[in-house]
This record gives C-alpha cells, sequence and structure tokens, in this order.
C-alpha cells in the first residue's frame, strides 16, 4: 500500500475516533490520535490477518498496551472490516460491544483484553513465546505509551523478551511526552528510553511516529532483526491532527462538546479532502 | 494412615507425569521451581518449562499471552507472591478475557513456618474467591492433589490451584466411595449431630477430630471441601438442613474464605449456626509449622472444641 494510501486510511481512522469519543462524551482522544497512524500502518500494510478469520491461528497479533486508547484501534479495526465503521458511534455505551478499554471476548479482531498500563506487553510476550513452542511463523506487535514505561512490569517484561530472544516481537513506545497529571518529564522521567531498552537487550529503532514511510520501514527493519526484540521509539505528537488538542496535556481523557467537535472534524475533513484531491 | 508428604510434592510428580499426553502444557516459575515442584516437569520438558525470574506480574502476563495463543500455562510461585504481588494481572489479564490459565500457589497457610508472617499467605482463598470467573482448588492430600492436576488440566478456564509446604497424610486413597470432581464436595465421614465442611490440609484433622467426638457421643459428618468456588452449595444446605450445624476449617483466614463461602450460601438458603474456624484476623509468625497449626488451633484437639462450640448454638 502506498504512503498516501495509508494517510488517507489514517485521516479516516482520525475522524471515527472523534466521532465516537463525541458520542461517548468521554473516552482518551488524544493518546488514540498519537499512536493511530502505526495502527493502520499494522493492519493495512503489515500484519499478515484477515477480517475474516479473527481467530485463525497463524495470524499476527496486535497488543495495544496503552488500552485506553482503543478508538484508536477500533477504527482501524473498522476500517479494515472486522465491524461496521457506523459502530463507533456505540463506543462505551452499555450495549455496545466497543468497550472503554479493549475486550477480547466481544470486539472482533481485538487479540488480547488490555487497561490496565503495563500488562499488555507481558501478553505479547508470552504470545510470541508462543509462536517459537508451537513452531507458528506468526509475528505479535504491540503499542504502550511513554507513560506507561513507568510500571515495572514493563522492563520485566523488557528482560523476558531478551532472555527468549523473541526476534518474532516487534513493540513501539508511544512517545508523545503527556500523560494524565503534566508532562512525562514532570510526572517520571523516562529518557533516555533508547538507552534503556538497548541496555535490556532489544534492538532500538528511533522514527517520527507521523512519517508512513518511516513506520514501514522500521517494520521492515524490525522483521530482519534476528535473536533480539524490536522496539520502535515513535516520537508523536498527543492529539495529532486537531489543533486545539495537539501537545495540550488536557485532551488525555476528555471528549469535546458539540462545538469543539465541528472545529475537529472541520480540520480532519479538510485534510482527508487535500489527501483525496 | 497413608504415607506423609506435601501436596506440593504430588503436584510436581503429577505434572511431569502428564507432560508427555499434553503437548501444550507449559509450566512458568518465578524462581521458586524446587520449593513449587516444577522443577519435576522442567526435568523432563525444559523446552516448555519458563524461569520468569522473581517477576510474578510478568509471569502472570505472558501466561496470558500463551493461552490466547492456545498453549495451556500453569504458573508457579508461593501462594503470597503469585496472587498476591500478580493479584491485578490474574484479574484483568487472566480472569476477565477467561484465558486458560492456571495459578499455582504453593506455601499457602501458617504451615509455611519459620519465614514468617511476610510469606505466610493466608488471604490468598478470599482474593481468588472474589475474581469473577476463578476456581478456587485446595486439595487436602496428596492422593487429592494428582486427581485436582489431572481434573484442572481439562478444565479450560482461569483456576487458582493452592499447596501447601508441609508433609500432611494421605488419606482420600484408603477412603471407600471416595471420587474427585471440581465443584463437588466429598462427604468422608457421615454423621447427624454437625458437620465440619474443611478444605486443604486441614481435612485429615478433622476426620481425627471426629474421631474424638464419637467417643464423647458427637456423631460429626466430614466434609472435604477440596472446590471452594464454585462452593457445592448443595451439599452444605444438605448438611445445614441435617445436622442442624457447621463448622468450617481452613488453614487461611476465616477472613473471606472457605468459611465465609459457606456462610453466604447458608444465610440465603439455610441458616443454621456456623463457627468459623481457621487463622483469624491476624498475621502469622515465625515458628515450626506444627507449632503454628497448633498456636492457631489446627489441631485435631483444637477443631473438636470448635465443634462443642458450635453444637452448643444449635
Amino acid at each position: 500500500m502506498t504512503d498516501k494510501e495509508l494517510e488517507i486510511l489514517a485521516a479516516k481512522a482520525r475522524l471515527l475516533i472523534l466521532e465516537g469519543v463525541h458520542c461517548a462524551k468521554s473516552g482518551h482522544p488524544g493518546g488514540s490520535l498519537s499512536c493511530v497512524d502505526a495502527i493502520t500502518v499494522l493492519y493495512f500494510n503489515e500484519m499478515r490477518i484477515d477480517p475474516a478469520a479473527p481467530d485463525d491461528p497463524e495470524r499476527d497479533r496486535f497488543v495495544l498496551s496503552k488500552g485506553h486508547c482503543a478508538p484508536a484501534l477500533y477504527s482501524v479495526l473498522a476500517l479494515r472490516g472486522y465491524f461496521p465503521t457506523e459502530e463507533m458511534r456505540t463506543l462505551r455505551s452499555i450495549n455496545s460491544h466497543l468497550s472503554g478499554h479493549p475486550d477480547m471476548e466481544f470486539v472482533r479482531g481485538v487479540d488480547m483484553s488490555t487497561g490496565s498500563l503495563g500488562q499488555g506487553i507481558s501478553t505479547a510476550v508470552g504470545m510470541a513465546i508462543a509462536a517459537k513452542v508451537m513452531d507458528k511463523p506468526y509475528r505479535t506487535y504491540s503499542i504502550l505509551g511513554d507513560g506507561e514505561v513507568a510500571e515495572g512490569q514493563v522492563w520485566e517484561a523488557a528482560m523476558s523478551a531478551a532472555k527468549w530472544k523473541l526476534d518474532n516481537l516487534c513493540a513501539f513506545v508511544d512517545v508523545n511526552g503527556l500523560q494524565i497529571d503534566g508532562t512525562t518529564d514532570e510526572v517520571m522521567p523516562l529518557e533516555p528510553l533508547d538507552k534503556k531498552f538497548d541496555s535490556f537487550g532489544w534492538h532500538v529503532i528511533k522514527i517520527d511516529g507521523h512519517n508512513l514511510a518511516e513506520i514501514k520501514n522500521a517494520l521492515a527493519e524490525a522483521k530482519s532483526v534476528k535473536g533480539k526484540p524490536t522496539v520502535i521509539l515513535m516520537k508523536t505528537v498527543k492529539g495529532k491532527g486537531v489543533s486545539y488538542m495537539e501537545n495540550a496535556v488536557g485532551w488525555h481523557g476528555k471528549a469535546p462538546n458539540d462545538e469543539l467537535y465541528e472545529i475537529a472534524r472541520a480540520e480532519l475533513e479538510a485534510h482527508l479532502a487535500e489527501l483525496e484531491g | 494412615m497413608g504415607e506423609r508428604k506435601a501436596t506440593r510434592a504430588a503436584y510436581g510428580e503429577t505434572l511431569a507425569e502428564l507432560g508427555a499426553k499434553y503437548p501444550k502444557l507449559v509450566v512458568l516459575d518465578a524462581d521458586l521451581s524446587g520449593a513449587t515442584y516444577s522443577n519435576k516437569f522442567a526435568a523432563k520438558y525444559p523446552e516448555r518449562f519458563f524461569n520468569c525470574g522473581i517477576a510474578e506480574q510478568n509471569m502472570a502476563g505472558i501466561a496470558a499471552g500463551m493461552a490466547a495463543a492456545g498453549l495451556m500455562p500453569f504458573i508457579n510461585s508461593f501462594a503470597m507472591f503469585v496472587t498476591g504481588r500478580a493479584f491485578e494481572q490474574i484479574r484483568n489479564s487472566i480472569a476477565y478475557p477467561k484465558l486458560n490459565v492456571k495459578v499455582v500457589g504453593s506455601h499457602g497457610g501458617p504451615s509455611v513456618g519459620e519465614d514468617g508472617a511476610t510469606h505466610q499467605m493466608n488471604e490468598d482463598i478470599a482474593i481468588m474467591r472474589a475474581i469473577p470467573n476463578m476456581m478456587v482448588v485446595v486439595p487436602c492430600d496428596t492422593n487429592e492433589m494428582s486427581l485436582a492436576v489431572k481434573a484442572l488440566i481439562d478444565y479450560k478456564g482461569p483456576a487458582y490451584l493452592r499447596m501447601c509446604r508441609f508433609a500432611t497424610e494421605t488419606v482420600t486413597d484408603s477412603i471407600e466411595g471416595y471420587s474427585f470432581e471440581l465443584g463437588k464436595g466429598v462427604t468422608l465421614r457421615d454423621g447427624s449431630d454437625v458437620s465440619v465442611i474443611a478444605t486443604g490440609i486441614t481435612v485429615p484433622m478433622c476426620l481425627e477430630a471426629a474421631k474424638i467426638l464419637d467417643a464423647e457421643g458427637i456423631s460429626v459428618r466430614v466434609i472435604d471441601m477440596h472446590t471452594v468456588k464454585p462452593l457445592d452449595t448443595e451439599l452444605c444446605v444438605k448438611a445445614a438442613k441435617e445436622t442442624g450445624c457447621i463448622v468450617t476449617v481452613e488453614e487461611a483466614s476465616i477472613v473471606g474464605g472457605l468459611g465465609s463461602a459457606v456462610c453466604e450460601a447458608l444465610s440465603e438458603k439455610c441458616p443454621v449456626p456456623v463457627v468459623r474456624h481457621g487463622v483469624p484476623d491476624v498475621f502469622g509468625r515465625s515458628g515450626s509449622a506444627a507449632e503454628l497449626l497448633e498456636y492457631f488451633g489446627l489441631s485435631p484437639k483444637g477443631i473438636a472444641d470448635k465443634v462443642r462450640e458450635a453444637i452448643k448454638l444449635k
């Protein structure tokens, strides 16, 4: 798929994220907008998956370790054909399968239930080990938030992925620099993340997380690395694509009101029109 | 009475024995494989054994991912660390998605002994029982442990298996009519004045207590409630109706454990006096296993005292 085609899909996913969060009157738009480009590339260009067979044991796996960014995952799954895009409007409502955080039991295409930070990456490690035990060629992908890496479990998982030489595992860290209470520097400094992962035995790639060509190249590089897991540290902008949300800490977990939603929609539609034009 | 042997030893042997039959069985430990006896499996199937180091939370998560991919993981550590440290991982990554992970806690209860309170897990039954989708199984001896492991391998879903460090008598292999089925309590001895519903290594003590009381003319029914959740409510109600009072016995806290489960069931279906016997609402302490069990009245004599108390409440 061309970069342009992927950009169009990511733009459509951003519109669905906003629509879902606006309808739900709650949710996490900021981090969803920062990681949605990577999820789009994974589901449309990288992973060996078939929306008609979501339980195929041979499929590639994806674990959204930063589970609160479910709107990004759901939007991409809907665009990919796992369920109708109209269902994004039922996000977080009582009769919807689209719960606030991903639920593998009810949402077609979701490979692991997540939401409590730090836990998803361990499950991704487990899936990657399982592939080796059962001699299956599938790969496992995961996205963590940068604030999430303050959880000790992330580093337990990192050590174990290196111990078992999980070259079939590729994790992203969505380095948008913000978390609920402020910047990551204020709340709990993380850097140097590259040196940390490197010293934990991972192959480290640093990219611009909104540059689709860089995401594609990083994924190709990850596949060529043998004997160790890969982490892609992607620098992103929280709230990317909506002017008033970009780099604004207040939009971590808040839905826009009707007026602000219209502004966001107009901006995202204009961007989409530009790409399609 | 049979041999004295710890339930954890029977666990490790059974797991190792079944490894060949179940190629998807994988075993994880957190640097305690000698104590949990998971090293028996490790020795035979090193390619299916994963030592996660002292990192129980990650171990629970890895197991969840393995189960989601179709493997059958058993995760092992001391009851304190596997259920305590990794509680939230068990809740959110294993039980919520109903993944087929068996959580195995050895060194349950005060019979851990000299290591003291930080290592004596008395609250595991309570906290595991509180999680939706979790089964909770506490075998009373080596024979029952072996049967429980076999049954749990075939049971598809999250479960907690509690085992004990201390070597105890094996009794269920010599009791006529004994059979094991998950979720079904076993009446080991019939009686008409009082029912003792027990779980884990206190079950053989209850049989001894029944003998003491028999000499006093008190007829004691002894029920082995190896599955604390789902509780065999029917058997509890039958016992309440037929004997009129109950004593629950467990080598665990009386807050939230078997005693609480029995009270919850009977208060709604057949209220009768229930005396809960186990570790009271306190932490443990150092001492030998035998001394600590005696300290908490977890002995035939201590149990007999509780039975007399219960009968007075009738």
